[in-house]
């Protein structure tokens, strides 16, 4: 080992970067914060992968509307949820929403392409809302609302696509009983939730 | 020309570039699907019920090979929100020994029950499971964490069973399922033999 190549990692020793271990307090940025909000929230998380299998189970037509209309919609129901912020407790929907999307998914349920928009505009619209509601607080603003709604574009578009891609029947039967595991989540969660 | 920096330097640099580590994640949300997933994995009683469900499906053939473990995860989920909210279910341990022993023996036999009767029997059987695991839930974790853990816990355990079950398809596999559906069967007799003394 040269004696140069010593002083040049002595030199990059010397110049150390800031270690923080205790992200939750410094965060990442509003962008990176949001976006590790969405992927650390089940409560979104879950919603957002039933809702894109049940956009692949209903062809492609349908999965292109649902989309555009969530990451939309959940922009929409953001912005609002900033200026308008609510106190209601969003964990108190989420049962209901997991038991009727996992069941919509385990029963593969046919939408036609503008119910399945409507849908994803509803729920959009209504997690957003609540979810920004509950970040109100913190800092992240519009680009943390930005960095909420990135993932779940790319979510919806990575999931509805695989679920289009899929050949075998068996598959689908896999991903209804995906379905029918989120229903489940939903109706032990109500459990919790009444508790 | 050649690199003038060696292998081992780009080692030393890449380890100076270190990512942030997150210390703290969302509390209790790790811990809390962590201990759902190992309930359902914790008990023999329990397993030996889920992996006859997937046997006797498997046996059953279509649909019943995806309709029972569709129906036993939310029928369990039923009976730990039945716990959950503090309403009794009376002889649960009877009927999770039961369970075992019932569908044990109709692997063993191979009983070729009608769809719904299969269905109505795996759904009974469920609401004791589940509301084992749902008196037993532990405080302090994240409820939905904890729920998804414990659902898909138990479909893995109906996707062992539905595996193993596949091998109903040789003469050989045949004779192998059903010895597996007569062990389950006497674990379920020892168990129920141990809840009612």
């Amino acid at each position: 080992m040269s004696q140069r190549f010593v002083f040049r990692m002595i030199g990059l020793l010397a110049v150390p970067g800031v270690a923080q271990a205790h992200l939750i307090t410094t965060g990442l940025g509003p962008l990176y914060d949001g976006l590790g909000h969405f992927a650390l929230s089940l409560e979104c998380l879950l919603p957002v992968m039933a809702l894109a299998l049940l956009a692949g189970l209903n062809g492609v037509q349908a999965a292109r509307w649902c989309l555009w209309c969530l990451p939309t919609a959940w922009l929409a129901g953001g912005l609002l949820g900033m200026l308008l912020p609510s106190s209601y407790n969003a964990e108190l929907g989420s049962p209901y929403v997991l038991m009727a999307l996992g069941t919509l998914v385990g029963f593969a349920v046919k939408l036609s392409a503008a119910r399945m928009a409507g849908l994803a505009c509803m729920l959009g619209f209504a997690l957003g809302y609540l979810d920004t509601s509950g970040l109100a607080a913190t800092s992240l603003g519009l680009v943390g609302l930005l960095g909420v709604c990135m993932p779940v574009f790319v979510l919806t578009a990575l999931i509805a696509a695989g679920v289009l891609a899929l050949q075998h029947a068996w598959m689908r039967v896999a991903i209804r009983a995906t379905g029918s595991w989120i229903a489940a989540s939903g109706l032990l969660l109500l459990g919790w939730t009444l508790r | 020309m050649k690199p003038s920096i060696p292998p081992q330097a780009w080692a030393l640099i890449l380890l100076l570039v270190g990512a942030n580590a997150y210390a703290h994640t969302q509390g209790g949300g790790a811990s809390g699907f962590i201990t759902g997933f190992a309930h359902p994995v914790s008990g023999l009683d329990h397993i030996v019920a889920m992996v006859a469900v997937g046997l006797w499906g498997a046996q059953l053939g279509l649909p019943a090979i995806y309709l029972l473990p569709l129906t036993f995860p939310l029928m369990m989920a039923m009976g730990g929100m039945l716990a959950l909210v503090g309403m009794p279910v009376p002889g649960v341990e009877i009927g999770i020994a039961i369970s075992g022993l019932v569908l044990g023996l109709a692997v063993a036999l191979r009983w070729r029950a009608t769809l719904p009767v299969a269905m109505v029997w795996v759904a009974f059987f469920a609401i004791f499971h589940g509301h084992a695991h749902g008196a037993e839930r532990p405080d302090g974790q994240d409820a939905l964490a904890y729920s998804v853990g414990f659902v898909i816990a138990t479909g893995l355990l109906h996707a062992a069973g539905i595996g193993l079950g596949l091998a109903n398809g040789r003469r050989a596999g045949q004779l192998i399922v059903r010895a597996g559906g007569a062990s389950i069967a006497a674990m379920g007799g020892y168990f129920l033999w141990q809840a009612l003394t």
